[in-house]
Order: C-alpha cells, then structure tokens, then sequence
C-alpha cells in the first residue's frame, strides 16, 4: 500500500517538474535542442541503426509544441476552414475567424445579426432601389496603415465574379448589373460590373433590380474588402502572407493546420476601442467528444459548433445552464426525385409527406426544442411570413395514393431513400420508413454512402428520395427559395416550374416589401403545398455552450453569426482553472 | 550489393505505388470542390477543374505530377486552398512523428522487459498475470483507452490536460492511449521468442559449460529472441510515425493521421497521392533497415 502511495507521489512530481520546468522553451532553447540532437547523431553515425532513430528525434523536437500565452477567449469551431480568403471560402468555421479579418461595406450586429455600417459610414439609395451610393469611413484604413479605398472594393468584388478566382459564392454578386454574365463567361471584361469608385471614398453600385436584402449582402463575407497588392504578389496563398493586411477586426497571428489559429486585436480597426478581447484562438476540433472534454477542462470556452454536440448525451447536456439552444435558419427537409417514378406524380409526392408525423421525428430523435417545418423558409425570416404547407393527415394521403394508381400501395414500386452517413440521419430515414410503410404500404430501403458520393448522386438525379437540408446565407426568404429555380444547381429535384421562377423574378424586382413577400409567398405556396418536389421536417437550432459568467457579447440570433469583436471575458471571473496553465 | 539492389529496387515499386493512388483515388466517384452548394455557374467548376490541371488526360496529369514530385513537391492541396501538401505535411507530421515515436518507445520499453520477463518465469503466476495484462491491452481498442484515460487523469484526477499539443505534459495520455496495444503485442512476441529460443540447443550447451544464468539469457538468448519483435518494429514504426486518426482525434492533436483518413474521404486528389508516398518511403526504408538489423543481432543471417 505504502508503495503505491510512493509511486504515486513520484508521478504528481515528475508532472510537476514538467508543468513548471518549461523546459523545452526555457532550460535549453528549441535551437540548443537540435544542436544537442545532432551531435548526439553524429556522434553516434557508426551504429546505422540508431541514426535512423535519431533523425527521427530531431525531427520530433521540431513537433514539440511550444507553450504560448493563453488567448483570451479560446473557441472550438468545428472543422479546419478549407479557406480564410472570403472570395474562396464557403463554409461556417471558415467563415467566422476570416468575417473578423476581413470586413465589407457592411457588418452584422451581434445581437440580432441585421446589417449596420460597417467600413462605410453611409449610404444613398436612389428611388428606384437600383443604385446605391456608398460612403467609407475616414478612418477606414489596412491594418498596415495604408487608407481601404474605393478602388479595393472594386477590385475585390472584381475579383468575386472573376471565373479564374473560382468562387463558390459569386452567385451573390448576380445582383449587381452584369455580375451574372462576367461569371458565366459571357461577358470577358471585368470592368463591365456594375461597381465603380466616384472618389477615393465614394462607391456606386448599380443593381439588376431593386434587391430589398442587398445591405445584408454587403455583410456577407464574400464581399469583404481584401488587400489587392498582397493577392497579386503572392497568388492563392496570399492569406499567409506576413504582413497580412486586413480590414477587419483582428489580424491573423498565425494558422496552423488542423492546430490553431490565433487573431490579435488590429489596433488600426476602425472601430478597434470597442473590441472586446486581444487574442483568440479558433481551435478546429472536429470530434465531439474532444470538444467537449476540452470545454469541459477549461482548455476552451466556446463551443460554437453544433455537430459538436455528442448525440447520446443530448438529453443530459441540453438541461445545463451553459448549454444554449436556439432557433437559426436553417432547414432540414427531404427532395424527391420528381425524374423518377413514381415520384412524377405530384398525388405520390403529396400522399408521401402527408403521412410524417414530424412532431414525432423531433421527440425521439432531435429531443430538443426544434419546431416543425411546413414550409421551406424558417418563420423569422426577414420581411416574410412563410405559407403554411402540407401537414399531417393519413386519410388524405391514402385518398391521393389511392388515386395515383396505388390503392392501399399495391403496386407501388421499392424505393430508396439515399443519405450521408451520419447517426441522425439514419434514424430519421428508420421513422421515414416506419411511416410510410405503416400508414401506406409501400416499401422503402435505407442506402447510405460517403459524403461526396452523396453529393455527386444527388446533383446527377440519381436518386429516388433524398436527405437534405439548407442553411440560410442571408436573413431574406430569397436565400431558401432562389435555388429551387428551374436552373439553379441547388435545385437537385428536377422540378421546373414556369410559374414558380417567374414568381421568383417578379417578387424580386418590387420595391415595396408587402407586395414582394406576397409574391414569395405565392411561389413559396406552390413548392410546399402545391407541388412539393420536397417535404421540409423540421428546422434547425444551434447549439452552443458557453459559461454565462465567464463569456460576454454572444447572443441568440437567427443567422448564427458572433462577430468576434464583441466577444469578451467577464473580468470578475477569476476562477481557478486546473490543467490550463500556458 | 544486396542493399544497393533494395535501394535501386524501391524506385519502380515507389512509381507503381504513386500511379496507383494516383489513378484510384480519381476513380472513386465525386470531386474535391463537390459541395453542399453548387457554385454559381458551371463556369466556375471549369474554371477550378483548369487550375488544377484535372480537365487533361489522366496520364499527362502523372506525367505533371511526376516531374513536381522529383522536385519534392507535392503540388497544392485541393481541399485547403490556401495550403499546400508540403506545408500540410511539414507542420502535421512532427507532430504524428513525436507522438509515434513516443508510443514507439513506449511500447518496447514496457513490452520487452516485461514479455522477457515473464517467458524466463514461465507457468508461475507473474506469467499468468503479465499474459491476461498483455491481452487485455491488444483487446481494447484506443477510441476506448482514450476516453477512459482522459476520464481518470483529467477529469477525476485533474493531473493531466485533456487534449491538445502544447508541452510535454500534454503527450503523456496519447503516447500511452496509442502505444498501450503495441506494448501487449511487442510483450507477447517477445515471449513467444524467448520460450522458444530456451529450449534450443545453444543455451543448453551456454548453460553446460558453466555460463552465468544472466549472462545466458541476455547475451545469448535475448539477441535472438528479440528477433520476431524487430520484424515487427520495421512496419509499426512506418504506421506509428505516420499518426494515428483515432488518437488524434479523441486528443484533438494536430498531427498527419487525420489526414490520411479524411484526405481520401475529401477526394484531395494531391493530399491522398502525397500521403501515399510519404508512407511508402517510410515503410520500405524502415523494412531495409530492419532486414539490415538482422545481420547485427543474428550472426546465422548473411545478405549476398
């Protein structure tokens, strides 16, 4: 017994040698550490066998971290962005550290995530609502020093629709007059876009129509300003140039793949006083159960991810008090493969989503608060009020069924329902199946596959029914509603509608906004109770943790968005932290 | 001449290796910009598929491919645009390399002492013991050991951080959660080899002309014994030095065996092709020098 207590007090030693000594930075410096390394190698040459060993030691010295000071505010933020240049990236986690480097004409406000003047100060709308006219800051300038110009909004937004720089999002530039043709490719000339500098500070944007929800475009990080001399020198991997110029928030300190990256108040910021924190470190943390155990440790203290959030401990987390749920806009639903039969019949379409019994989906399966979708647009969007579609209502469903051909589902074909491998969405396909099989006698087989396997079969049409879900841009109902456009490669469902897309149109060139959301609703009427090439089920919340009495300026909003400069720590909360001590 | 052969040898099984990964991984249906959204205009896929020369016939891309490789270069990631592979690698693999070696010399430090230990007291009950230990270790799998470490020496003892790679301390629980299983397998092979080698006639004859029982053991045994456990080492240093996905992933490390996992399910077509090779080399160079480890331990063994 005694022995064990021995040993143990040895290892509480050996750990606090390690803790305090830091010895890998301080007792001999990282270069004095190779130097030891390979004489040792060196001295050792003639045992081959052992060199082999010893290389490998000296470069495992080099993967020895070293300790930094600790960031004051340290989030988990899902996986590592594939991209931090607002032009290229497309992702959430990408989008939340490159939002605080890069900022637009525009920003969001953290409480409710509506746009507010960002680099510049005003603006001037022209009574039509197709040409804007905006003023930057004075103060507006590069973390370098250099004056943000009206010259590199142009070049940035050049560069957007610019098909060599291969933007995923230029589609958000489509707004602007001739966006959509430079690139498409129809028109060579970028200069031909419908932005131009009046002056050093002054820029006119000219629209295609008057587009009610282009200030909150100008948020969007695909327009941010970006610096034109650092892109040009340095090429695609101009984000790690050093010194990077920025225009936003923070400036990038340094990125580490798959490790971390760590932003630093830009003192050059135009609203830098009010910038709540001096360093932060995005942690790309893929893996639930490491984020959690990381927050759980006080290593982090945001998770802002919600595939973070480990499923089976779902009903135990949801009921702490830093455990925070809210609504955003997003939308899970399902797409029929309107190609396919029997799924052209719009009978079959209507009989197979009158049958979900949603509120059950959500109970067994979510265990959260998320509410029912009938529709494809959240209710909260912006400017609208959602139409209500189809519900539940078996009766009706084996009527339509019925009428289809297929009486009680007699001689209705096998199907399958096709989804990326992830628990959820096997579970909700095992309920789809139950229901349908239950309530209409009709046969549907499970088929899961990887995820880009998934993707490509349901760009191809080839599927009979499929998982799927959306997640709002922008707070306006067009960002859930534009993609069913006959030729929008969003779409997926082969559905094309003459009457839906010129709805579309019309809605979007009116002025006054009662009469443009009872257009969208009109067509939104048509895709979710008319129609419905697809079968919304629910609607998204975040989930997000985060220590109320140690954590400031995060806030419910519907596009779950936290700019970063608003984030702070509450200077009361001295706690102790154990294991945390860089 | 043997070893120069080995050598000149590794080039063509390198360029088969390299054709393959390179060939399959295009096979494999979906692209490395399919995305959740579509971008706006197929122009811009065209424009992607162009700069990363994918639009040409397959054997002028690993013809492109082959002359940057003999630069060292692995070309740039197609999945982290603004990175490329030979940054991806030179920042994630010291880190797998650091923690491989550490499970690495984990698990010969506890696996051999205790596997030689337990062969010489043969049927007594240490025996007993260190075996059900040893197949306990090879049994549970590390996505298990992991938590089930972090949950005694984080959370209830509060000794050691829970993840991450910032100080020595931080490596303590994934060397161990990673090397625990080879440590089972190393103490068995050595075992093994040891109760083999006891019996044979040589430590018989060590034994009659009056040598010390230590001495028989460690001089004479031990260096044949630890044969089967050198031919394992070659391979397990390769995969050990090359990351661990289930490791670094419960640890949150920053290390390659993320990669390796990931880059294929991401179709980065260069990051697949690199990460291929890398472990190709690393294999093969470490089978050469455990084939030339032989000659040191085993004076029967002489390479023509």
């Amino acid at each position: 017994m005694t022995l064990w207590i021995n040993a143990l007090q040895l290892c509480r030693r050996a750990l606090r040698f390690l803790d305090g000594a830091h010895w890998l930075e301080s007792a001999f410096s990282f270069e004095a550490a190779q130097a030891f390394a390979c004489k040792i190698c060196i001295r050792n040459l003639k045992r081959c066998q052992a060199t082999a060993l010893q290389i490998a030691v000296v470069a495992c010295l080099a993967g020895c971290a070293r300790q930094e000071q600790r960031a004051d505010v340290v989030i988990a933020n899902g996986a590592e962005p594939e991209s931090l240049d607002p032009a290229v990236l497309t992702g959430q986690p990408d989008g939340r550290p490159a939002a605080a480097m890069f900022e637009g004409l525009t920003r969001l406000n953290p409480v409710d995530s509506t746009s507010e003047p960002g680099l510049a100060e005003r603006w001037e709308i022209s009574e039509d609502g197709r040409t804007y006219v905006f003023h930057l800051r004075t103060n507006a300038m590069w973390s370098t020093g250099e004056p943000i110009t009206a010259d590199d909004f142009v070049f940035s937004w050049r560069r957007v629709v610019d098909p060599a720089t291969a933007c995923d999002y230029s589609g958000l530039l489509f707004y602007v007059v001739n966006g959509e043709e430079i690139a498409t490719a129809k028109i060579k000339d970028l200069t031909k876009l419908g932005v131009r500098a009046l002056g050093t500070r002054t820029l006119e944007v000219k629209l295609v129509s008057p587009t009610a929800f282009f200030l909150d475009l100008c948020a969007f990080r695909t327009m941010a300003v970006v610096p034109r001399k650092t892109i040009e020198k340095y090429g695609d991997r101009w984000i790690m140039a050093k010194p990077l110029p920025v225009s936003g928030s923070h400036l990038l300190e340094s990125w580490r793949i798959r490790d971390k990256i760590r932003l630093r108040r830009n003192p050059l910021y135009w609203d830098a006083a009010n910038a709540q924190n001096e360093i932060v470190d995005i942690l790309p943390i893929d893996t639930a159960m490491a984020a959690l155990n990381l927050y759980q440790t006080r290593q982090v203290d945001v998770i802002w991810d919600k595939s973070l959030v480990p499923n089976e401990l779902m009903d135990v987390l949801t009921n702490r008090a830093d455990c925070h749920r809210f609504d955003n806009l997003g939308t899970y639903f399902v797409r029929f493969n309107v190609r396919r039969k029997p799924f052209d019949d719009v009978r079959v379409r209507k009989a197979l989503s009158l049958v979900i019994n949603k509120r059950r989906i959500i109970d067994r399966i979510l265990r959260g608060q998320e509410r029912i979708a009938r529709s494809m647009t959240p209710p909260g969007t912006a400017n609208y009020d959602p139409p209500e579609g189809l519900g539940y209502d078996p009766a009706l469903a084996r009527k339509f069924l019925a009428e289809a051909g297929y009486p009680d589902g007699k001689g209705f074909p096998p199907f399958e329902y096709f989804f990326n491998s992830l628990k959820m969405h096997e579970q909700i396909g095992v309920e789809l199946q139950e229901m349908w099989k239950k309530e209409l006698g009709i046969t549907m087989t499970l088929r899961q596959t990887e995820w880009k396997v998934y993707l490509a079969m349901q760009s191809a049409l080839e599927y009979d029914t499929t998982r799927s879900s959306w997640i709002g841009d922008y707070n306006d109902p067009n960002t859930f509603l534009d993609m069913f456009m006959s030729n929008n490669g969003n779409n997926r469902t082969g559905w094309r509608n003459e009457r839906y897309d010129r709805l579309m149109k019309e809605a979007n060139s009116l002025l006054n906004k009662e009469q443009r959301a009872a257009k969208l609703r009109e067509a939104e009427t048509l895709l979710v109770r008319d129609e419905v090439p697809i079968l919304p089920i629910f609607f998204y919340q975040s989930i997000h943790f985060w220590r109320r009495e140690e954590i400031r300026g995060i806030h419910y909003n519907i596009l779950d968005e936290h700019p970063l400069h608003a984030i702070g720590k509450n200077k009361s909360s001295k706690l102790q932290v154990p294991n945390s001590k860089s | 001449m043997y070893f120069l052969r080995r050598l000149i040898f590794l080039i063509p099984t390198l360029l088969i290796i390299s054709f393959l990964a390179f060939a399959l991984v295009r096979v494999a249906p979906g692209s490395p910009f399919d995305k959740e959204r579509k971008p706006a205009s197929p122009e811009i896929e065209r424009a992607l598929k162009a700069k990363y020369h994918l639009d040409e016939p397959l054997w002028k891309q690993y013809m492109r491919y082959l002359a940057d490789l003999a630069r060292g270069d692995f070309g740039p990631s197609m999945k982290y645009r603004n990175h490329t592979v030979n940054d991806i690698i030179r920042q994630g693999l010291p880190v797998s390399m650091t923690l491989g070696l550490g499970a690495f010399l984990f698990a010969q430090g506890i696996g051999i002492p205790v596997g030689f230990y337990s062969a010489v007291r043969r049927g007594r009950r240490v025996d007993y013991i260190v075996s059900f230990l040893a197949l306990l270790a090879i049994c549970i799998p590390a996505f298990v050991v992991g938590p089930l470490l972090i949950m005694v020496f984080a959370f209830k003892m509060n000794w050691l951080p829970a993840g991450l790679w910032e100080s020595p301390k931080h490596m303590i629980l994934p060397v161990i959660a990673l090397g625990l299983y080879f440590a089972g397998r190393i103490s068995r092979l050595m075992r093994e080899g040891m109760s083999g080698i006891l019996h044979s006639e040589f430590i018989t004859t060590a034994r009659a002309k009056g040598l010390s029982e230590t001495a028989t053991l460690v001089k004479h045994a031990f260096r044949l014994a630890v044969l089967p456990v050198v031919s394992y080492s070659g391979p397990l240093l390769a995969d050990l030095l090359t990351g661990s996905f289930v490791v670094e992933s419960i640890f949150g490390i920053p290390g390659i065996g993320v990669f390796l996992v990931n880059s294929s399910l991401n179709r980065d077509y260069s990051m697949v092709v690199g990460l291929v090779v890398l472990y190709a080399v690393l294999l093969l160079v470490l089978n050469l020098l455990v084939d030339l480890s032989y000659t040191l331990l085993d004076p029967r063994v002489k390479y023509e």
